[in-house]
């Protein structure tokens, strides 16, 4: 697996590619054995509930940040039948049409990709300790709650 | 010996604190280290880690452990 916490900003596509060349030549993810790969790329928006948001900053639990996100990938790599998983996320100030998230699953077929990707993203949105703090141009507040999806 | 406390996001703002010592005596559940830093009845929504895991405010705690308090998270 591989974590990645970032306060610079991510372009997903680089990321993704230097990822799975990452587990490939580590020996984590085998060339010619994964036939499938699913990918979800969060970014930000600039609106939430009927407001305009200009900025927002992500904090984290930096400790429990990475056990937590090795629990999810954990779980995810022992439920499904995939070959390697990964993650990278924002932290700090960020700007709309940041990438916030990346989540990465390589399978030997496209069910298991998909199912666990959506697993894992669901996963950390309710588990992965980290807080949005958004400013709009009537002040600063933070997230209460996930949206539903 | 002592337990540190970590307090995150919106509830460090309301609490006016992020982190914290207190002696560990007498500190036998994450409610009691709670009851230690805040006066108030915690928000149903507040959740609790012992050491980086999830645990709930019956758990035990014990000297040398790290107990955090924070909202929902909201992370992705």
């Amino acid at each position: 697996m591989l974590i990645d916490i970032s306060d610079k900003a991510i372009d997903p596509w680089q990321w993704l590619a230097r990822a799975q060349a990452q587990l490939i030549s580590s020996g984590a993810l085998k060339q010619h054995r994964f036939g499938a790969s699913a990918n979800f790329i969060g970014t930000m928006r600039d609106f939430n509930d009927d407001q305009t948001i200009q900025a927002m900053e992500l904090v984290h639990y930096p400790s429990m940040t990475k056990k937590e996100l090795e629990n999810i990938l954990h779980e995810a790599l022992t439920k499904h039948a995939i070959l390697q998983a990964a993650i990278t996320h924002r932290i700090g100030k960020v700007s709309p049409s940041d990438t916030l998230v990346v989540v990465a699953v390589w399978s030997a077929h496209r069910n298991a990709a998909f199912e666990a990707c959506r697993e894992i993203m669901e996963a950390l949105k309710h588990r992965a300790p980290f807080w949005k703090k958004e400013h709009t141009d009537k002040g600063a507040r933070w997230v209460a709650k996930n949206t539903q999806g | 010996m002592s337990i540190k406390v970590l307090i995150f996001a919106s509830l460090s703002e309301q609490l006016g604190l992020s982190e914290t010592e207190l002696a560990a005596d007498n500190l036998h559940t994450a409610q009691d280290v709670w009851n230690g830093i805040s006066q108030q009845t915690a928000d149903a929504a507040v959740r609790v880690a012992i050491n980086q895991e999830y645990a709930q405010f019956s758990s035990a705690v014990k000297s040398g452990d790290e107990v955090a308090f924070f909202p929902p998270v909201t992370g992705g």
